[in-house]
Parts: C-alpha cells; sequence; structure tokens
C-alpha cells in the first residue's frame, strides 16, 4: 500500500524564532550565532533578509560581517527553541502518532493512516503549515511524498512557507534533475566519487546499474539507489521510541588554546565530570574510554582504551584520557578543542564484587561522585568542585552537562 | 510592544486557569467580564507565544496571553 509521508522543515528556526520574540529585529538581517567571546562563533541560522546578502550557515561570524556589515548577532537561547520544538510536534501530534523528528527543526510524519479523518497529505500539510503561523508565529516548508526520502527533497524545494507534493507520477521530472549532493546520505565524499564515475544528478544515480554501484559502495550503494528511485521502505519511527544509547562522551572547544598540561587536566577532568554524571543518570558503566583531541590547526583525531573493569566514576575516566593524551600528544603542543567518550557500555544492574583494594577504592569514589551530584542537584553546578579548578576559572568555567542540550541525530541509526 | 501584567486568577481542579481580573501598572484592577475564547497564539505585535484569552472588559474586546505564567497584553 503506499504511504503518505509528511517531512516538514522550520524555515531558519533559531532565527525565526528570535526574530517573532523581539519584533524590533523582524526588518534587519540577524543571524543567530555562538559567543564571539569564547571562540564558538559561527553562525547557526540567519533570516531572509541576511540570506540575501549571502551569509551561510556553518560560516564564522567575521565571515558574515564581512558581507552584511548591518547583521545583527543574536545568542542562541535553547531553552526557547526547544519549547517551540516541543509546541510545534504538539500541533504534529494532532494528525498521527508516527512523528519522526530529525534535529530539533524537522519531523516526519506518517499519514497514511490519518487521511479518512483529515484529508490527503496536501490538505493535512497545509493545515499544519496554518496552524503553526498562527499558533507560534514561525513557518514552515512541507514536503508530501510516498516515502520519507523525496518528503525530505520536497520540504527544501520551495522555501518559506510552502506545501510541495513529489508523487510517483512527477518525481522523474522533480527529483531527478537534482545534483546527486542534495539526497540524503550522499556527503561530500560520496559525491566525489560519484562524480568520478560519471554520476552529477539523482537522475544519473537511478539509472545506473546498480552492480556498479554495490561495487563501488557495498551495500549502500543499493541503499541510495533506492533512495534515488523512489523505493525506500524504511518506517516513520514512533514519536516514543528510543534508540540504545551506545556511547556518551562529551567535547568543547576551549576559550584559549590549551599549552600545557595544567591546562589540558582541567579540562579533561571536567568533561570527564560531566560524562560520569550522565553515565550515574542512566544507570551506565563504560569500559573504554576515548579521547578526542584537535590542534590550533584543525589537525584531529581520537584514541581509545580499554579498562579493566566498567566504571562510571570521573577520576578514572579522566585519569585514562589523560594519559591517552600524554602518549599521543608531544609538547609543544597548542590544543583548540578536547572530548572525552565512554564506550562499551554495560547496564549497572549487577556488580562484580571484589574484595581487591583498587575495587574498593573504585566503590568509595562512587560514593563521593554520587555525594557530588546530590550537592549539585540541589545547590548548583558550581556549587563544588575540584581544586584544580580554581587555579584557572577562565578555563574551568563550563558545565558541560546542563549546557549539553542539542544532540546530534543520524539517519541510520 | 508587549505590556507585562498582573492577574488575578481562578485554577480549578482539572487545572483549567480562568483569569478574573487584570491589575494595571498604576494599581487599578480590571475584572474581566467573561472570557470568550481560549486558544495557543502568537503575538506578532509583543513577540510572544502562548494561550491567548480573548476577554470582554467593560464592553470592550482585548487579547490576553498567558506565555507560560507570564502574563502579557498585546499593545493596541
Amino acid at each position: 500500500m503506499q504511504r503518505v509521508i509528511l517531512h516538514s522543515d522550520i524555515n531558519n528556526f533559531y532565527a525565526s524564532v528570535e526574530c517573532l520574540c523581539n519584533p524590533a529585529l523582524r526588518n534587519k538581517p540577524v543571524a543567530v550565532g555562538g559567543d564571539p567571546e569564547k571562540r564558538h562563533g559561527i553562525v547557526l541560522a540567519k533570516n531572509e533578509i541576511a540570506k540575501r546578502y549571502g551569509v551561510k550557515t556553518g560560516e564564522a561570524l567575521w565571515e558574515a560581517r564581512q558581507k552584511c556589515p548591518d547583521i545583527v548577532f543574536v545568542p542562541p537561547n535553547f531553552e526557547k527553541y526547544l519549547r517551540f520544538s516541543k509546541m510545534i510536534k504538539e500541533i504534529y501530534a494532532d494528525y498521527t502518532d508516527k512523528i519522526e523528528p530529525f534535529g530539533l527543526d524537522e519531523s516526519w510524519l506518517d499519514v497514511t493512516e490519518s487521511r479518512s479523518l483529515f484529508g490527503s497529505g496536501r490538505t493535512i500539510a497545509d493545515e499544519i503549515r496554518k496552524r503553526v503561523k498562527t499558533e507560534l508565529g514561525i513557518t514552515v516548508s512541507v514536503g508530501v511524498s510516498f516515502n520519507k526520502i523525496f518528503a525530505k527533497l520536497g520540504s527544501d524545494m520551495k522555501k518559506p512557507d510552502a506545501t510541495t507534493e513529489i508523487s510517483p507520477d512527477n518525481f522523474c521530472e522533480k527529483v531527478w534533475p537534482l545534483p546527486v549532493g542534495e539526497l540524503l546520505y550522499v556527503g561530500p565524499a560520496t559525491v566525489r566519487k560519484l562524480r568520478h564515475y560519471g554520476i552529477y544528478t539523482i537522475g544519473d544515480l537511478a539509472k545506473c546499474d546498480t552492480k556498479y554501484l554495490e561495487y563501488w559502495f557495498g551495500k549502500n550503494g543499493i541503499m541510495l539507489w533506492q533512495f534515488a528511485n523512489g523505493l525506500d521502505t524504511s518506517p516513520v519511527s514512533n514519536l516514543y521510541a528510543k534508540s540504545l544509547i551506545k556511547s556518551v562522551g562529551n567535547s568543547t572547544t576551549t576559550p584559549k588554546d590549551l599549552v600545557c598540561d595544567d591546562d589540558v587536566k582541567i579540562t579533561l577532568y571536567l568533561l570527564s565530570e560531566s560524562v560520569a554524571a550522565r553515565l550515574r543518570e542512566y544507570k551506565l558503566m563504560c569500559r573504554t574510554v576515548q579521547i578526542y583531541v584537535r590542534d590550533k590547526e584543525l589537525f584531529s583525531f581520537e584514541r581509545q582504551e580499554k579498562l579493566d573493569e566498567p566504571v562510571c566514576v570521573s577520576t578514572k575516566i579522566a585519569e585514562t584520557a589523560f594519559r591517552l593524551f600524554k602518549e599521543h600528544v608531544k609538547q609543544p603542543y597548542a590544543i583548540r578543542s578536547l572530548g572525552v567518550r565512554a564506550c562499551d557500555l554495560t547496564m549497572d544492574t549487577y556488580r562484580q564484587m571484589s574484595l581487591l583494594p583498587e575495587s574498593v577504592k573504585l566503590q568509595k569514589q562512587e560514593d563521593l561522585e554520587t555525594a557530588v551530584d546530590a550537592i549539585r542537584r540541589r545547590f548548583g553546578h558550581f556549587s563544588i568542585r575540584r581544586g584544580l579548578m580554581l587555579t584557572d576559572k577562565t578555563l574551568s568555567n563550563l558545565n558541560p552537562k546542563d549546557d549539553h542540550v542539542i544532540h546530534p541525530v543520524a539517519f541510520l541509526k | 510592544m508587549r505590556i507585562n501584567v498582573s492577574v488575578i486568577l481562578k485554577q480549578d481542579t482539572d487545572g483549567r486557569k480562568t483569569p478574573l481580573s487584570i491589575i494595571w501598572k498604576d494599581g487599578r484592577i480590571f475584572e474581566i467580564d467573561r472570557v470568550l475564547d481560549v486558544r495557543r497564539a502568537a503575538s506578532l505585535k509583543s513577540g510572544g507565544v502562548g494561550e491567548r484569552y480573548t476577554c470582554r472588559i467593560k464592553n470592550k474586546q482585548i487579547y490576553l496571553f498567558d506565555e507560560e505564567g507570564s502574563w502579557f497584553l498585546e499593545a493596541l
């Protein structure tokens, strides 16, 4: 049976929310971006006026100002965006329960079974657009199609505030002329490889023989061919389905380059505290610690080490992370970003009792850190800290656990 | 522009809120004769999103917004 899938994409999400909440911004070019003081300054979103000046999402704030001297920068307010994202999903939930969010601003909706109550895919899409405009004051572009891939392409076609329908009759004219990079899961590396084989458009990919695609890309090649031919059958997952956590990590770009071991220790301990607190919250333990290092030339790498027994304490994670760092980074160095990730997770249900002094020490450490979690919950994150953090206030002024609210979303889970 | 106001509110056992009167900044209290409509809406003039109560006060209709506990009137 043919499905009816909608893909709803909020136009210029962060910028639209800021312009709605502050009417003074509406006739100016606006970019929502990080804090230039702390050096995470990139454009997260821009409004229509800034777009006309050529401002692009992802570029640095100084680049945006070069293109548009009158641009107004607004720092991001993620709580506000989470609120709007929640409200828009409440509107979607009036039409179907098969809602699959893809980030904060995009969602797929499967309305196949809802048509008898609410009308055709296009009718539902138009009604959603109207409601979002009146109830939330922002606009969405909606793609209507028979699979997720074309629905997403559809929502990209007309912006802002429009519905685009891609049907089995018209997808050859609408979708096939598009550059192959527009297809979901085709990134810059795949585009380059396909170009090498003379494939430039989605149509070229669709007409390519599957045995070549399998030879070049393995089973992902077949997947891409199916995407291009409208044969994707992946279901729109239910709003309440959750994927299993495979790792827990935190990373940060530091306000200044890290050039000595003390600086690195502070940052690694901060990140490890956050990772450990989250592991305890999810009742998980990890057996492998991975670090991510990026220097000021933007060269980066990851290294990992397996632990003797599963842990969820920050001391062990931080010590391992620091040991990995010393092993793989030689002086002199200038580090720009660091990350700590806990992998090989196990549930904290059954613990192997041990009389070894090492394990007893770990248990004591865990009790200590659990007490610290409780203090932080009651009195704030910065109410209790390691002495090490007081040696450099600029670096240690970071709360990765509570500041980290937006999580990256992948298509293939 | 947005005009923040204090509101005297009745909340019943279902959690349903009914604004009873608005307290103006000079202290005057305006009683709401009747709430005609409640729905979620955006206020483009004031910049905000919340539950919009269409209220009748002395034969005049106004929009009173509740944005997560912060009440405001849309400036005319």
